[in-house]
Parts: C-alpha cells; sequence; structure tokens
C-alpha cells in the first residue's frame, strides 16, 4: 500500500516503518518477500507496537517528526469502516460504500505525502495541544489487557506443554475481554474458517455489538469521508 | 525461581518466588531485576522514594525479601503471573500510560526485520516517520 509513496518522497527526509503484528512471523514473510518494499517492514510478534501506541487493529498509523514528537497519535490508515456493509455470503461491498473506501485511502495517502514534503508546515501535522486531544482512549481495563495478552502470547512460545499452552489461552481471553476494541487481540488468537477471519460469526457478532457507534473514531483530516 | 517481564527487560531469578499472587525477590536483587531498591526511607526508583504503607509492612517485606507485585499494584501497574506463578508481567498502569502519550514524545522500541536485523525507532531520529501496523490476520 505504501510503496508507491515510499518510491516517490521517501529517503533523507521521510522514511515508511511498516510493523507487521504477527505472533506467527512466517506469515507475514510470505506477504513480505511478495511485495519486495523497500522500506524497512518489521515483525512484532509480541504486539509491542499495539501495547506502546495504544492500537486496536490493523492498519493504523502514527506521524512521528524529525525529533521524535507525535504530530499525528494513532489513528486509522485511511481505512473505512466498510465491512458494516459488506454482503455476508459473497463478502461483496455495495458500490458507493466501495467508493467511499477508495475515497478514504486515496485522501490519507495524499495527506501523508504532503507532510512527507512539508513537514510541520503540512496542514495535516497536528500542533501540541491539538494532536493531545487525538490521543486514543486508555483506561485501567486496556492497560490490564496489554499485561495479559504480552504474558499470554510469551506462554505460548516454542512448543508450550498442554498445561502451558492452556494456560496462555486463559491469558489471551481475559485480554480479549477486558478490551473488546481491541480486534487486534481477538484476531490474532482466532482460528481462521474457510472464508478467512474477517467473516466468521465471531466477526459479525463483533460488528453488531458496536451498533451505531462507529469502530474507529473520525479521522481528523480535511476531505475524509465521515 | 521466577522469570520476570518488564517492558523489553527479560530477567530470570533464581532465588524469586512467585506463589499465592505475591512476587516475592531477593532485597539484593530488585534494582537488577525491576530497577528499584530497598532503602531505609521505602522502595526506590533513582532518587524517587516511595513509603511503605502504614500497617501493610508484611505485605511487603520479609527478612532480606520485597513482594514486587505488591509495590507494582501500589504504583497503579498491572502485575500478572502464569498459574504457577513463574513467570510475571509487570505492566503499565493507565495513569502512566496516559502521562506518557501526552508527553507526545513517540515511545522508543527495537523490532527485527525478516534477516533478523534489530531497527530501533530512534534511528531514524531527523526523518519523519510514518509508524503503521498492519498483520497477515
Amino acid at each position: 500500500m505504501w510503496q508507491a509513496l515510499y518510491a516517490e518522497v521517501g529517503g533523507r527526509d521521510f522514511v515508511v516503518l511498516a510493523v507487521a503484528m504477527d505472533a506467527r512471523p512466517e506469515a507475514p514473510r510470505r506477504w513480505i518477500e511478495a511485495a519486495q518494499p523497500t522500506y524497512p517492514c518489521l515483525i512484532d510478534r509480541d504486539h509491542a507496537l499495539a501495547d506502546l501506541y495504544h492500537m486496536v487493529n490493523v492498519p493504523q498509523a502514527v506521524w512521528i517528526d524529525e525529533g521524535g514528537r507525535i504530530v499525528r497519535p494513532t489513528e486509522t490508515a485511511g481505512a473505512y469502516e466498510g465491512f458494516r456493509w459488506r454482503d455476508r455470503s459473497s463478502g461483496k461491498m455495495p458500490d458507493d460504500i466501495a467508493r467511499t473506501t477508495a475515497e478514504s485511502k486515496r485522501t490519507y495517502v495524499a495527506a501523508v505525502r504532503d507532510w512527507a514534503l512539508k513537514g510541520a508546515a503540512s496542514a495535516h501535522a497536528f500542533a501540541a495541544a491539538a494532536a493531545r486531544a487525538h490521543l486514543p482512549p486508555v483506561t485501567e481495563e486496556i492497560a490490564r489487557a496489554h499485561a495479559h495478552f504480552r504474558l499470554g502470547l510469551y506462554l505460548l512460545r516454542g512448543t508450550p506443554s498442554a498445561p502451558r499452552r492452556q494456560d496462555a489461552e486463559r491469558l489471551l481471553a481475559e485480554a480479549i475481554r477486558l478490551h473488546p476494541d481491541s480486534w487486534a487481540m481477538w484476531r490474532q488468537r482466532a482460528e481462521p474458517n474457510e472464508q478467512g477471519l474477517a467473516a466468521n460469526p465471531e466477526f459479525w457478532a463483533r460488528v453488531e455489538a458496536l451498533g451505531a457507534r462507529k469502530y474507529y473514531p473520525a479521522v481528523d483530516m480535511q476531505g475524509m469521508p465521515r | 525461581m521466577v522469570t520476570i517481564l518488564q517492558g523489553d527487560r527479560e530477567t530470570t531469578l533464581p532465588g524469586g518466588s512467585g506463589a499465592d499472587d505475591q512476587l516475592w525477590l531477593p532485597a539484593e536483587a530488585l534494582q537488577a531485576a525491576i530497577g528499584w531498591r530497598l532503602r531505609p526511607e521505602g522502595l526506590c526508583q533513582g532518587d524517587a522514594c516511595v513509603p511503605i504503607p502504614a500497617g501493610r509492612q508484611a505485605d511487603f517485606l520479609r527478612p532480606g525479601q520485597v513482594n514486587a507485585a505488591a509495590l507494582w499494584r501500589h504504583l497503579g501497574h498491572p502485575a500478572v503471573h502464569d498459574r504457577a506463578g513463574e513467570v510475571w508481567l509487570l505492566g503499565l498502569g493507565a495513569g502512566e500510560r496516559a502521562a506518557r502519550m501526552a508527553s507526545l514524545q513517540a515511545p522508543d522500541f527495537t523490532l527485527p526485520d525478516l534477516a533478523g536485523r534489530p531497527h530501533r525507532l530512534s534511528d531514524y531520529r531527523g526523518r519523519r516517520v510514518l509508524l503503521v501496523s498492519w498483520a497477515s490476520w
């Protein structure tokens, strides 16, 4: 998704760091070897990025300036909640939703490009007060969820004994219970069915549980579809 | 014996014991394991000290040992362990997380690429960084 942009504006002033949050590193390996991006692709088997930056799904992104300061905190990187309208048997997206999805992505990539070229002068880079106003929520439940999740993944390393695996599953389930908005935690643990992870009944139960609430808070960016 | 995970540190302490939801560590190993020390004024990280709460001496201290779980929870952080109490995760509480986020300083990390070569976020200082997550799942 980022290669064209990186080829155009990446280099001395701007870099893309793509982080695969995947407890099973063989899975991202296939994608990276097929796409061969020229920017660094990192493997994050512990979901450390979600823990440090309070991400809840992929793709989410953070903009970090030359001095290591966050100028756009964690937000969805151009994804639109099109999944709500997808046909549950065919997986097909209605045309208008598909257009909005494409428009969201285009708007986001154009904003990244603008910032890559202009830095702080870009209208899309937040000043400190605005950046603070856009920080993702954090609660004690979320803090506890990250602790349970990381320990659960640690216990699954290597070839765990049956009791150790069971113990890990208990911790991961507790993490998912404590942080229901983290679809990253749930999707990492769920076993894919023949339609893939994003289409199983558990997924639809999560979508229905949202009700009218948006999963992703609206991305505060000029031109972004709401 | 206990293994303690904290931040990106993993420490195994032969002299520790983690049963009954308590994490007793040898006082002299506390600093190396979790960065805190037992001093006359209480438990200290650098020059910042937390007095042992009144009436809770026995929860925190026994001869030559400190209950790191009691300290951690007293600080408002989660302390989670496996059933056997052999592996502990000392996490970060919501207050500390919010304070770190409000600083707007991008939390540093080191992660490997496919070749196993480590990349540290702060090595990219001087460039604008789009830090983006993805996954195969």
